[in-house]
């Protein structure tokens, strides 16, 4: 039994978690609720290894220490455009390890089962957290594979792919339900297996700009997961985390769906039923006019208002640095500039947010798409630098185009376009974007960084 | 556990909780707030504490220890790089910094602040052609 001030400890823990993700609703606040959340989370494990009586506390001791190094460099290493890669990461491990823990509950269930009965209860939920832990671990590591492009982006389907699905899901419900009439260790295993074979399965006909919604998906199941473990084991902090993150998890899939304008079935299932194979992926030969960075500098400097939509293919060339002294010397010049961010700019929802942030550029000029899409109209000059996806008017016009339905920016309303690329290649959702050959619009091509710093001297000299 | 309805209860609460917390983040953070719900996930590690620490099995004991590697990821990763993206958004504060140098061109990076800070509230009105 866990002593009561454990238990106090615990729902302190508790308390600094509801903080934490209280804190993010401001960007005043967040990082202090961070920090709460990270206190909380320290003060849990202090509280374990005290409270209860442990053995092996040397080698756990030590497995912590390689995980926090281990967490620590990934987490300093990483560039903040691999920022989604690494979130599926850290969520595919959190899932694992919640499978593994219900895998050693199931072990010792068995063990002692000659000693009376294990609640049923107790069972369904050790199969629950092997099966979805296994499913959000595997599920996790394709979308880090498919982020990191260590795999192809585009949806991958087979012919009995369904049918391997649905076949996998039932059997996984039908070992669930062996799991919890008579426990063994064996279907424990089995189970596992085939949350790792459903997971694959779950993620692979999911295109690439869909990716960020599943990890949403997978990091709300782990957190479904680690509640269930809590219950097992009989502690409420983990309940109550795991609760707060899946619920909090599954809202925010939700709220990601809506900005693109899809239902979560859609995105998870869509390619299966073939709607989605528009788009070859491939450059286009059609005409499209083209200019120098002198004559786009004449265009900008002449403007009264400018609007620039960046994507993540500046973030990409990290050219957000220039295009912020772009911005800064127009700003000079009297020229209005604002940025316009789609809410699903870069490869997960408040990614460019994140790295704008980065090149210090500052808040107010970052305008949400819902409030600048009425003055497109009075725009004289939108600069498109590395977006395409959420610009493309397709989502309004073809119905049968994958993007069709997500709201995007206008851009086409205002008077002259200017995109920023480096060749005619489809964006991440692979189609192509009628805008590019609007007689308003313009195309500047090249690498992203250097364009933009000819573009800028080019500013300079007007 | 004895008494399945308490945890029934605590479940119910905390999914309200979740519900009402998140609802109000604004989009700027999402990002941010996936990685830091994905670092508070990480408190599997002290499931996986709990059961590593109460096994005799040797094979049970190695299985334990990788999860207990996992979930210290999981929730120490979480929570730094939480962190280093939010300490960006932070450093948006206006430096009082009044060096009068308005020629901005000769640094790229973070000496450009002073200029940056100024225009947004000037810009708006000023229609003025060059």
């Amino acid at each position: 039994m866990t002593p009561t001030w454990a238990q106090i400890a615990y729902l302190v823990a508790a308390v600094c978690f509801i903080l934490a993700l209280k804190g993010l609703s401001s960007p005043k606040t967040a990082r202090t609720g961070n920090l709460i959340g990270a206190v909380g989370a320290v003060l849990a494990c202090v509280t374990v290894f005290f409270a209860v009586d442990l053995d092996h506390e040397v080698p756990m001791l030590a497995a912590i220490a390689v995980g926090s190094v281990a967490g620590v460099v990934g987490a300093q290493r990483v560039q903040m455009t691999q920022m989604p890669q690494l979130v599926a990461l850290f969520n595919g491990v959190g899932g694992g390890a919640a499978a593994l823990v219900a895998l050693l509950e199931l072990h010792e269930v068995v063990a002692l089962s000659g000693f009376g009965d294990v609640p049923k209860f107790d069972l369904a939920a050790i199969a629950f957290t092997i099966l979805v832990g296994s499913v959000s671990f595997a599920g996790s590591l394709v979308t880090f594979a498919k982020l990191q492009e260590l795999m192809t982006t585009r949806p991958v389907l087979f012919p009995g792919l369904p049918v391997a699905f649905g076949g996998s899901l039932l059997a996984g419900i039908g070992l669930s339900v062996l799991l919890v009439v008579d426990p063994s260790l064996w279907v424990g295993v089995v189970l596992a297996l085939l949350g790792l074979a459903l997971g694959v399965l779950l993620v692979l006909p999911v295109g690439g700009a869909d990716v960020p919604i599943v990890i949403s998906l997978l990091n709300a199941f782990t957190g479904l997961t680690v509640a269930a473990g809590g219950y097992v084991l009989g502690n409420t902090l983990l309940l109550v985390a795991g609760t707060l993150v899946g619920a909090a998890g599954t809202l925010l899939t939700k709220l990601m769906a809506t900005a693109m304008g899809r239902s979560v079935l859609n995105i998870l299932f869509g390619a299966l039923k073939g709607g989605s194979t528009l788009g070859a992926g491939e450059a286009s030969d059609r005409p499209v006019r083209s200019a120098g960075p002198e004559d786009i500098a004449i265009l900008l400097g002449y403007a009264s208002r400018v609007i620039v939509i960046p994507g993540y293919g500046l973030a990409v060339a990290q050219a957000q640095h220039t295009l912020r002294e772009l911005v800064d010397v127009l700003g000079e010049k009297g020229i209005s500039v604002e940025y316009a961010i789609h809410p699903v700019a870069g490869r997960m929802p408040g990614h460019m947010n994140v790295l704008l942030a980065e090149a210090q550029v500052p808040y107010e000029q970052l305008k949400e798409m819902d409030d600048i899409n009425g003055e497109f109209k009075q725009t004289d000059v939108v600069l498109v630098v590395g977006a395409n996806d959420v610009v493309n008017p397709a989502a309004k016009t073809t119905p049968g185009a994958p993007i069709y339905g997500m709201p995007i920016l206008n851009a086409d309303e205002a008077r002259q376009i200017v995109f920023m690329k480096r060749s005619m290649r489809p964006g991440f959702a692979g189609i192509e974007n009628e805008l590019l050959f609007d007689p308003k619009t313009t195309l500047l091509f090249g690498d992203a960084k250097e364009t933009m710093g000819k573009l800028l001297a080019a500013v300079k000299a007007i | 556990m004895s008494e399945p309805i308490v945890w029934l209860t605590i479940f119910v609460l905390s999914v309200f909780v979740g519900i009402e917390v998140i609802s109000k983040v604004s989009s700027t953070l999402h990002t941010p707030l996936m990685s830091g719900a994905n670092a508070i996930h990480g408190v599997i590690l002290l499931g996986a504490i709990l059961v590593t620490g109460s096994t005799d099995s040797t094979g049970a004991l190695a299985v334990g220890l990788v999860a207990i590697v996992l979930a210290t990821v999981n929730m120490v990763g979480g929570f730094v790089v939480t962190d280093r993206m939010l300490q960006m958004f932070g450093t948006r504060r206006p430096r009082p910094d009044t060096s009068a140098q308005p020629n901005t061109s000769a640094q790229p990076n973070t000496s450009a602040r002073p200029t940056t800070n100024a225009q947004p509230a000037t810009n708006t009105q000023s229609g003025a052609r060059p």
